[in-house]
């Protein structure tokens, strides 16, 4: 499949520091994207470049193979992290000029608008000034603005912060069916469980460099420690205890660490061969929290040391 | 192109639908008129009670009367002087005058007495010392048997009649002068008004957006040149409708007082100027007046002054926007870093004033072409016949004014507006214009 987006060795520099360092991946067309990394990483550095709102001093950046150029803007919906609405406009007439500023028609614009705020049930606010609004309907106002000229690439940072759990669901499901229908959807956010769960591939961001890319399975597939958890029910035997390391032990669960993974299974049928009842058999991958916090934690003291000495 | 439209149609209708909009509009003339009749009532105001003062004249000078002023009358009652004195302090008389004698008749100075325990206010010290005055002198004109007709034809009026050397079919009326400096100064004026109250406007609304953080959602639409061109050509369009607004209902609401109160517009002109004009050539002035006017070369002002204010406007108001981005919500920071914009626009409306009296003068001259300025001095000077040589070197050294500032504007824009909780100072904001997009 092509890729919608391709960064390779872009650089950015403020200043005195160096914002973007060298970050090169590719975006597969319609896949959820998710784009981390701790605070300051350099990750809003990135979405601005590839948003256009600056440049990248070197490297190339190109959307469905075409160096960026002036029109892009107009296929890419951005939902920033600090993200805010004029006050005293009506609802309708934001998102009236939001979609005319992304180059839509006004017949195409209002048809677009009227079918999401009906989607989100929330046709009857069109008349209602954004302040008047509580700040959920305001947060799936500002959603609606991202993706109302039906971009091909969608930048959501943090889409899900001050929405309540149905909200959150509500807007989870119109991400899925966006990528459905054809959108690439980049996902920035600290919550690492959304990510496990909603995004296919990850690329993570530290100090302005890439230091892990990779489809999410893959990535915790490759880390992960042979660690496997059994639950049963009744006494487990000594015998069969001391045969295997045993890494922690509750009421009627184990976690077992092999130097092979497939003695797992070996060491399942010794468990049913001793009229152990198993109720639960399941192998510990690592969260992407665990894998998160140990990259950026082992990257620290490399990078200290490539920066030249004073 | 078609983005800008949309910002600049935003800008100027979210403005122009406020429901204060269209208040400010039509009350703020309402507001100056009925300062303006305050202050004539202000000014007009004479002390709240009457005085009633006791005059002894023993020399027969006043003969008896004393034309009464400004809530002051004169009696002459027929008593000793203290028995009037203690009906002074009882409250008979707010106090008591005795007028000596003339030492000599041709004295140009004399002292009189006034007995009274209450401080005299200066409104009426000023008023009796007319009162007597004028008698005092009435006095003097029978005593020494002079003709006061004559008197009066001593003193002797003079008109300039200015005549053009080179050019003899151009008249020229002392008219014009006066004329020409009104229309400067007004011009002047709006200028000063417009550059202030719209540029605080952008700089505001900037600012509030930067807050907001409606700014990146914007940006990754449209280029922050964009941005700020629109709500600058935006908020520019909403200052033309105001004045176009109050160009039409000033008048009809003058007139509309006029017509209610029956309200002179002359009281208005005496409360102000100090020399009144003699009513016989009131009618001749006027007639003479609309004659300059007609003369004046409006199909060059009007333009001229047009390219002056939209050239001022966007010179200042871009370097607002520039300020509003850099700060943000800082209040306190906005302020520090306004006041280099406003110094230059303080001293142009001063240079202004002075313009408007002797627009030849080489302070005039050199502050219409030095650009920062010219924007408000230029206009202040067009109906006095600037040479074209003047005008054409003021306009392009605008010009290439405002492209600068505007594109200097814009650098330190498009890296304020995505800049937050960093110190402020010009040195920063020089840093800025360097910065790589």
């Amino acid at each position: 499949m092509a890729n919608i987006l391709e960064l390779s060795h872009v650089v950015k520099t403020y200043q005195t520091t160096v914002a973007v360092d060298d970050v090169s991946f590719a975006m597969p067309e319609g896949s959820i994207f998710g784009l981390l990394g701790p605070n300051g990483a350099g990750k809003t550095s990135l979405i601005r470049i590839i948003t256009s709102i600056t440049r990248a001093d070197q490297g190339t950046v190109l959307i469905q193979g075409e160096p960026l150029h002036g029109d892009h803007p107009e296929i890419i919906g951005y939902m920033p992290e600090e993200r805010g609405l004029y006050k005293k406009m009506k609802v309708g007439e934001h998102l009236l000029y939001l979609a005319r500023l992304k180059g839509l028609s006004p017949v195409e614009a209002r048809k677009a608008i009227d079918q999401w705020l009906e989607k989100f049930d929330i046709a009857d606010r069109l008349n209602k000034k954004v302040e008047e609004l509580s700040k959920g309907m305001q947060q799936k106002i500002q959603f609606i603005a991202t993706v109302v000229h039906r971009p091909k690439l969608i930048i959501l940072d943090e889409p899900f912060s001050g929405l309540d759990p149905i909200n959150t669901n509500l807007i989870k499901d119109e991400i899925y069916q966006l990528r459905a229908q054809g959108a690439s959807i980049i996902f920035s956010t600290h919550r690492m469980e959304q990510v496990e769960e909603i995004c296919e591939r990850i690329v993570l961001i530290h100090r302005g460099r890439n230091v892990l890319e990779g489809n999410v399975a893959e990535i915790r597939q490759a880390r992960k420690q042979n660690l496997f958890r059994y639950s049963f029910e009744g006494e487990l035997p000594e015998s069969i205890r001391q045969s295997v390391e045993v890494v922690s032990e509750r009421n009627g669960q184990i976690v077992v660490h092999f130097q092979n993974d497939r003695e797992s299974n070996v060491f399942l049928r010794r468990l049913m061969d001793h009229q152990v009842y198993v109720t639960d058999f399941t192998e510990i991958l690592p969260s992407l929290n665990e894998i998160f916090i140990r990259t950026v934690g082992e990257n620290a003291p490399t990078l200290t040391s490539n920066t030249p000495a004073v | 192109m078609n983005k800008l439209w949309l910002i600049i149609r935003r800008e100027y209708l979210s403005r122009v639908q406020k429901r204060s909009f269209v208040l400010t509009t039509l009350l703020t003339p309402l507001a100056f008129l009925v300062f303006f009749i305050f202050i004539g009532f202000i000014m007009n105001y004479e002390g709240d009670e009457g005085r009633k003062i006791a005059v002894v004249d023993d020399t027969g000078m006043l003969r008896g009367a004393i034309r009464d002023a400004s809530r002051l009358t004169f009696v002459f009652p027929k008593a000793p002087l203290d028995s009037l004195k203690a009906q002074a302090t009882s409250g008979t008389y707010s106090g008591v005058l005795v007028i000596p004698p003339l030492s000599d008749i041709q004295s140009r100075e004399h002292t009189i007495q006034y007995y009274s325990d209450d401080q005299l206010s200066l409104d009426a010290e000023m008023a009796i010392r007319e009162a007597v005055g004028s008698r005092v002198r009435d006095y003097k004109m029978v005593t020494l048997q002079l003709d006061p007709q004559v008197i009066e034809n001593l003193d002797t009026r003079i008109r300039i009649d200015p005549r053009p050397i080179a050019d003899a079919s151009r008249e020229l009326s002392s008219l014009r002068t006066a004329i020409g400096a009104g229309i400067g100064f007004v011009m002047g004026i709006i200028m000063y008004l417009g550059v202030f109250i719209y540029g605080m406007m952008i700089m505001r609304s900037v600012m509030e957006e930067k807050t907001n953080r409606i700014v990146e959602v914007m940006i990754s639409s449209v280029r922050p040149f964009q941005l700020m061109m629109g709500k600058i050509i935006g908020v520019g369009g909403v200052g033309l409708t105001q004045f176009l607004v109050w160009m039409i209902v000033i008048p009809v609401i003058s007139m509309l007082v006029q017509l209610i109160f029956g309200f002179e517009a002359g009281n208005m002109a005496t409360v102000t100027t100090t020399d009144s004009i003699h009513p016989d050539d009131m009618q001749a002035m006027v007639a003479l007046g609309m004659q300059e006017l007609g003369r004046i070369e409006w199909w060059l002002i009007l333009p001229l002054f047009l390219l002056y204010f939209l050239c001022g406007y966007l010179l200042y108001a871009s370097l607002f926007a520039a300020v509003g981005s850099a700060v943000g919500d800082d209040i306190g920071e906005s302020q520090s870093l306004t006041l280099p914009i406003s110094i230059p626009v303080l001293i142009a409306f001063y240079i202004m004033m002075v313009s408007v009296r002797s627009p030849h003068s080489s302070l005039a001259v050199w502050a219409s072409i030095f650009p920062l300025f010219s924007p408000i001095v230029m206009p202040s000077r067009l109906a006095f016949d600037v040479p074209w040589w003047q005008i054409l070197l003021s306009v392009v050294l605008l010009l290439a004014t405002v492209w600068f500032f505007v594109w200097l504007s814009s650098r330190i824009y498009r890296v304020g507006i995505l800049m937050y909780g960093k110190k402020v100072t010009l040195k920063e904001l020089g840093k800025w214009l360097f910065y790589r997009d």
